[in-house]
């Protein structure tokens, strides 16, 4: 069963220029966590009729009320109001929503994280119980957040930054490459992060054989599959729908030309 | 507080309370029977059909605006055999009126829909003559009098003892005309509006936010404009009216309903809030009792215009 319900916002912190909070969502994880990688639908204010999704970036299940954080930036008026609200203040949140990345604890992925891609990889990482490798890229290094826990949940963390200013100088899919010719131990590839870069590290995922699964974004209304507004168009001709068909697709399947 | 009665009769449809939901908004009820009970409903407007599957249209297909939304969704659908297949039983399971909406590229094709459904055994046929987000046919019917009654005759001669409920666009100079035509071609009902025909600009990209450049706005803002035209239509037919678009509270409903409508459709403000159907069934009740109507259904064309 799927629910709505008035979270309060127990921590918020800025993480460069995004903004970093902790929700008591009630019993929300026990009810509806499938996977890493699934989403909230979050009101932001009276005036907007739209939720706005928003990755979660670790949950977990607690006695009192579970706890859940997501990290997002102001991209427009909805994320706007989200990051003004203070600690204390109640959200009206759907979830979870969506279906996760497909990992098993035991598994051992190769993690890649762009921008404000990286938060929902720490969920991943934290599932698969500290085997898996993370690679975390941006536009330069005020844009690499979370690095600290990452190193924690990880075996090895690896960044790329656009203008060198942290790690690699270029894209994540260099990184992705050359760690999939060293390593041949991952199970899959795991990423989320602006589409050119999903395309480049399915690319380089798929040169080495590697099975790999890519969160997907796109324009929502509803959040859970029936007004079929956010279409991911797939290579078989169909169009699926990220909410909930996704955010996580396979990314073989996915049309990257359309 | 004495009960109201808010059984509503839709052209000879009876439904428990008035408030159905909008076709387009709420898929075949499985995402919503999540949220709450799907008997809680008087109807379902089930997502157009067409009679083979569409995929619909590329993406972005919505951008929001002031109070609503533009959609151009483009009647993405399983086709009218997967529904009567594998959506109207699962439908079959709630106590709720199954009102099917059905969408053709010729006069033929709204014909053979009619026949499959009506053997299908719907409790209603709304034949939609006005989705803009659609090239053939779709809106040409719904914004030429002579079309949209031609269309209306066909529906009515394959849909058997099943009403057959005419969906009108706003996008048209007089919707008066087109619903006295649809009425005079034999319609049971009519329901409006459909969505208006908008669009958005990103002034950065100097793109449309829709890849199909324009689409269909829906959600509060157009309130005014579909109580109105509602208004308008309830003054000029006979028939019953289903009233829809930007209905988000009891209050928005007993306007319809005043306005002339028998029945509402809650749609956009779904996405907002899931439990929107219910909170309006409650908010409309609540506007009946406190003034001590015994049925919902005497607010039905109740305006007292100056």
């Amino acid at each position: 069963m799927k629910v709505e319900r008035k979270c309060k916002i127990v921590s918020k912190e800025q993480l460069g220029d995004a903004v970093y909070m902790t929700l008591e969502v009630g019993d929300m994880v026990r009810t509806s966590f499938k996977a890493p990688g699934q989403f909230v639908h979050i009101k932001c204010g009276e005036g907007l009729l739209l939720r706005r999704p928003i990755s979660v970036c670790t949950c977990q299940e607690d006695e009192r009320s579970d706890l859940l954080t997501i990290v997002f930036e102001v991209r427009g008026e909805g994320t706007d109001w989200l990051a003004r609200r203070p600690v204390g203040h109640t959200l009206d949140v759907m979830g979870l929503l969506g279906n996760g990345f497909q990992v098993k604890p035991e598994g051992r992925y190769l993690l890649v994280g762009g921008g404000i891609g990286i938060p929902p990889m720490l969920g991943c990482a934290q599932y698969a119980q500290g085997k898996c490798t993370a690679i975390l890229g941006g536009r330069s290094k005020d844009k690499i957040i979370l690095n600290d826990c990452f190193e924690e949940a990880c075996a090895k963390v690896l960044v790329a930054t656009d203008d060198g200013s942290l790690g690699h100088h270029g894209f994540v899919d260099a990184l992705v490459r050359r760690e999939l010719g060293e390593d041949k131990g991952y199970d899959a590839v795991l990423a989320c992060g602006p589409r050119p870069m999903l395309r480049n590290v399915a690319r380089a995922a798929e040169e080495f054989g590697i099975p790999c699964q890519v969160s997907m974004e796109e324009r929502m209304g509803c959040g859970i599959g029936a007004c079929l507004v956010c279409v991911c168009d797939m290579k078989d001709g169909s169009r699926k729908h990220v909410c909930k068909n996704g955010p996580v697709f396979d990314s073989k399947e996915v049309n990257w030309d359309a | 507080m004495p009960e109201v009665d808010m059984s509503v009769n839709l052209a000879g449809m009876v439904m428990k309370n008035p408030v159905c939901v909008a076709s387009g908004t709420f898929g075949f009820g499985r995402e919503y029977s999540e949220f709450f009970d799907l008997s809680e409903l008087g109807g379902i407007c089930a997502k157009g059909l067409t009679l083979h599957p569409r995929e619909g249209n590329p993406g972005p297909r919505i951008a929001e605006t002031p109070m609503g939304i533009l959609n151009s969704v483009g009647l993405q659908n399983p086709g009218v055999d997967a529904f009567i297949e594998h959506e109207l039983p699962y439908l079959r399971q709630f106590d709720v009126k199954v009102i099917a909406n059905i969408s053709g590229n010729t006069p033929e094709e709204y014909g053979v829909m009619c026949e499959k459904l009506s053997d299908a055994g719907v409790d209603m046929i709304e034949v939609n003559i006005s989705c803009p987000n659609v090239k053939a046919g779709g809106l040409a019917y719904g914004t030429r009098p002579e079309l949209a009654a031609e269309v209306t005759q066909v529906a009515k001669q394959h849909a058997g003892s099943v009403p057959v409920m005419v969906k009108l666009s706003p996008n048209v100079t007089d919707i008066t005309q087109i619903a006295r035509a649809v009425e005079e071609a034999g319609a049971d009902a009519v329901s409006l509006i459909n969505t208006i025909r908008g669009m958005r600009i990103d002034v950065n990209t100097r793109r449309p936010i829709l890849k199909m450049n324009t689409g269909g706005l829906s959600g509060p803002a157009v309130l005014p404009v579909a109580v109105r035209m509602v208004w308008e239509v309830a003054q000029c037919v006979k028939v019953p009216i289903l009233g829809m678009g930007g209905i988000a509270k009891g209050e928005d409903a007993a306007q319809m309903m005043l306005a002339g409508a028998a029945a509402v459709a809650v749609g956009t403000a779904l996405f907002a809030d899931p439990f929107t159907p219910v909170k309006v069934r409650e908010g409309l009740c609540e506007i009946a009792q406190k003034q001590g109507l015994a049925a919902v259904r005497e607010l039905t064309g109740g305006v007292r215009p100056w």
